[in-house]
Parts: structure tokens; sequence; C-alpha cells
């Protein structure tokens, strides 16, 4: 049911991990639904300069952890809370059908981290 | 992919060669319609009737007991829903268990909507009912009850013999889909107090597609399939031949082979079992302890923090073919609702893998299965966010 690339980027998923000393992490999903995500990024002058992603979920989750991450390096992060599931899923060359759902958080994940980001930011302003 | 390990037997099993081997005359040579009056189907006829009294003389029935159906589902269909339409007018409940397969389940939901009233007995925490708790649910308008043999997910082997017992005693109907345990324990309509049984080839070394319906001379019910006279007018369309006589060499096999498979089956699922409980912290081993009341295939684990369909497709990437009970792996939001019933918490049951041994697998297949798992296991414990934070290394969120 998985293509040959979603197999490969399961087998070998690039960044996992967690940034100890992050800039802003985010986690979304529960285990009660099956998938949790927990992405953990790095900025440097809004570009965001390392991600790192523990999943626990099935290889689709997995696989798009692993891509969604890849993908964020080396952008600003409006452009990363642009990326789209869709995007990811493009890049895997397709999930099936009942799988998309799982690819929603990368998405989703990226998103909190950023926000968290810009949250301790915001905090860091106002003192 | 160079090792192909099969360890998903209560899936399907091969063919067995020896089984082929007497299928393939009745695809082109023997193809007669055993209906015909001519010699082309009075020697299909043939086989066919040899192969029913094969099956009779395995589960202790009678050949006219004997009804050839397209597989487990189609006789659980007709089983359930000849005897609930044809005792209507006495009564419109049905017992039967929050694990039997779906064939049996959704069946009986269909009845519901019918106007039935199901009772699903709930289980113990290995997924046993008790013939009490089935005589306690009895109400004057109970028609049927259907108990499973052996469950699919877990290899609980239910207390039929007592169950059928209490059916008995209360002149109701009992049926039990024995879809897993035919050929791999023993069974006995007679003994077992039976009065409807379902088994399917598939699943003791015989062709897909091809099953039967036991159903003791007496018990009346209406005919599932219309059309043709076939199976005594109760089950129509053409006899698939190659299939039933697939059916009736795999029966025969099986039974003949039971006392030698079973011990080889159970060993290597013991020494499965004890070798990964020794060996990997956090796994919860579900089903039955006691191995005498458990399929000899069966081993059902949860593996704590990780999630099971990607523990399905990592043993995959290494030629081991295994089943999940996660919700990621069937397609749908819920785990599997057998480990549910038997009280395994969500987020374990999410992290569910059935492993099912057969008799062509060998000592060495369950080493290296276990070699490679427990590297999985460890890989995917270290990408868990779960596990960091269980073994509290991370305070985080
Ligand atoms: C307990 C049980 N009942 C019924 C079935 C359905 O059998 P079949 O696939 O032959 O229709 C199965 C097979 O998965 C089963 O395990
Ligand atoms: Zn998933």
């Amino acid at each position: 049911m998985y293509n040959e690339k979603v197999m490969q980027t399961f087998a070998n998923p690039k960044h996992v991990g967690y940034i100890e000393d992050n800039d802003g992490a985010g986690k979304v999903g529960n285990a009660t639904c099956g998938d949790i995500m927990e992405i953990t990024i790095k900025v440097k002058d809004d570009v965001i300069t390392d991600a790192k992603f523990r999943t626990f979920g099935c290889a689709a989750a997995v696989a798009t952890s692993s891509v969604a991450t890849d993908m964020v390096i080396g952008m600003t992060v409006d452009e990363a809370l642009k990326l789209t599931n869709a995007r990811v899923v493009e890049y895997l060359e397709g999930l099936p059908p009942q799988k998309i759902h799982c690819s929603v958080l990368a998405e989703e994940a990226i998103k909190a981290a950023i926000e968290d980001y810009r949250k301790r930011q915001s905090e860091k302003a106002g003192k | 992919m160079e090792r192909r390990i099969y360890l998903d037997n209560s899936a399907t099993t091969y063919t067995d060669k020896e089984v082929l081997q007497k299928m393939l005359p009745y695809f082109s040579e023997v193809y007669g319609n055993g209906s015909s009056q001519h010699f082309f189907g009075r020697e299909a006829l043939v086989a066919i009737d040899e192969a029913r009294e094969k099956v009779a003389k395995a589960i202790g029935a009678k050949p006219t007991e004997i009804y050839f159906t397209s597989g487990g589902t189609e006789s659980d269909n007709w089983a359930i829903k000849g005897a609930a339409h044809a005792l209507r007018e006495k009564g419109n409940h049905i017992i039967t268990t929050a694990i039997e397969h779906p064939a049996v389940i959704k069946t009986c939901q269909a009845l519901e909507k019918d106007g039935f009233e199901v009772t699903y007995l709930p289980v113990d925490s290995e997924g046993f009912v008790t013939a009490e708790q089935v005589e306690k649910a009895i109400t004057d308008k109970t028609i049927l009850i259907s108990v499973m043999t052996a469950n699919n997910e877990i290899g609980t082997i239910e207390p039929i013999r007592e169950i059928g017992a209490v059916a008995k005693a209360h002149k109701i109907l009992f049926h039990t889909d024995a879809v897993q345990a035919v050929g791999n324990v023993p069974i006995d309509v007679v003994k077992d107090n039976i009065d409807m049984l379902s088994m399917s080839a598939h699943k003791f070394y015989g062709p897909k597609g091809v099953g039967v319906l036991y159903k003791r001379n007496g018990v009346k019910i209406g005919r599932f399939m219309d059309g043709g006279e076939q199976e005594r007018n109760m089950r129509a369309s053409t006899l698939n031949t190659p299939g039933i006589v697939g059916l009736g060499a795999a029966i025969e096999i099986a039974v003949r082979d039971m006392e030698k498979n079973y011990k080889h089956v159970a060993e290597l699922r013991d020494y499965f079992v004890k070798e990964l409980l020794a060996n990997v912290k956090d796994i919860k081993y579900n089903g039955p302890v006691d191995t005498s009341r458990r399929l000899p295939s069966n081993a059902n684990f949860s593996f704590e923090y990780i999630e099971g369909e990607s523990i399905l497709m990592s043993l995959d990437l290494e030629g081991i073919a295994v089943s999940s009970g996660s919700a990621c792996s069937s397609g749908s939001l819920e785990p599997s609702y057998v480990l549910l019933s038997v009280g395994v918490p969500i987020e374990l049951a999410h992290g569910s893998i059935r492993f099912s041994f057969g008799k062509n697998n060998t000592m060495e297949e369950v080493k290296y299965t276990l070699e490679k798992l427990y590297a999985i296991v460890a890989r995917l414990r270290e990408m868990s966010p779960l596990f960091k934070e269980f073994k509290g290394e991370q305070k985080y969120v």
C-alpha cells in the first residue's frame, strides 16, 4: 500500500531527535488517536536553522515527519508556516487515502513549534 | 528482500502441496458440473461426496450435515441470519460475544436493524466468556447463541462444550465460528453440543474461497443463496469442485497431523513468547496465559511507547510478515475492539502485533525474527516522544 519512497523514508528518516536548546517546540496528536508528533526547531534571524522530530505513529507519520522537518530547515518562519501537508505528501509521491490524516500532523506540529517560538519572542520583547 | 518469513498464519495459510496436487485434476480434467446427470457430472460428484465424508469424519458429523459454502463469512452469515429468520416467531433475542469476528458481529448488527435484539457478552481479561454468563443472558425470547470456538486475534479458546450444554438444556440453537480452530485443535460436534459450525479451508492449509457450514440434522434454517437446487436445495450455485476437493484433502491432513503440528507450532510460539518477555521491557502479552486454553499458533503483544503499524512495516522491511491491531494499519480510527474488550488500554492497543505461527515455520525463523524485533523496538522507541517522557529524560510539554 505504501510506495517505495514512503518506505525508504520510513526506513531511513532524517532529523530524528530532540533539540535540547530549542527556540520552539510543538507537540500535536495524542496516544488515544494513535499518532503523536513532536517537533523542535532552532531559529536564527527568523530562519529555521535546524529541526528535529520524534513521532509515535505509523510509517506514514514517521515519513511525513522526516520530510516536513527536512523541508523547513532553511526556510523563514513565515515560509514554514505556509508548508502544507499536501506538499509533504506530494514530495512522498502520494500516500494511501486513509493515511492522509496522519500527514496533517506534520503540518500541525511545525505550526505549533513556530507558534511556541513566536510566543517566546514576544515574551522576550515584553521584558 | 532476501528473507520471506510468514508469521501471519491466522490471516491465511499456504495451500499444502499435497492438497494442491489433489485439486489440480478438478480444474481441467474432471471439470463436470456436480449436478449434471452425465458421467462428467457424476465424476465431480463422487469427488465432492468424498470430501463431504472427510469433513464429516473430521468433526464427528454425518455427511448429510455438511454444506459447502464460499468460506467462513458466508457460513457465519447463513447460520445466524438463517436461524434468526427461521425462529422469528419464537423470539428475537440472540446471544453472542464482544470479540467475535466481524463476520459474526456485523451480521448480528444487521439483524438488530431488522428488529432483533443482540446481547454481546463481555469477556474477561484473557478473552473468556463463561457458560454461566451465557446462561444468565438467556431470556424467553432467546433463539440463538453464537460463540466462537477460538479468537482470531488473541487465540482464546472458549469453553464451547459447556456453552453448548447450556444451550442444549434450554433448547436454544448453538452456533460456533470455528474458523480459527478447525484443523488446529480437536472438535467434535456431538460431544461439544454444537448445532451449527462454520469453517474455512484457507485457515488449515486448504484453498481460499471455500468453507463449510455444518448444520445438525433436524435444525431448520432457510436457504441463504437462492437459485439452483445444489446442496440438498439449501445452498444454490454450482459446486466449487476443486475448492471442495482441496478442503476435504486439507482437513484430512490437518486431523491426521494435528498432534505433530500442534506440538511444533506451540514450541515455536512458547519459545518466542518466553524470549520476548525476557528481552524486551514494557510489553504486554495479550490473551490467555494458560497455553492449553489458547491456540498454539497465537502470540499477541502490545509494545509500550510505539505504534503497531510502524512495527509491522519495520518487520516487513526485514522480510517478516505479521499483523497489527493498531488503528493505523486497519485504516479505521479505532484500534482492535478485541484488545479493547479484554481491557488493553487504548494507547497500548495501538501498539499491538499478532504473531501467528504455522507448521512450516522453523526455530531459525523465530530466532531471526526475535533479533530483528529487538532492534526495531529499540529504534522506534528512540524515535518516540512517549519513551523519553517515560524515562523521565524530558519534562517537556
Ligand atoms: C474467526 C473467523 N471467522 C470468520 C472468518 C472469515 O473467514 P473467510 O475469510 O473464509 O470468509 C475469519 C477469517 O479471517 C476468522 O478468523
Ligand atoms: Zn497514522
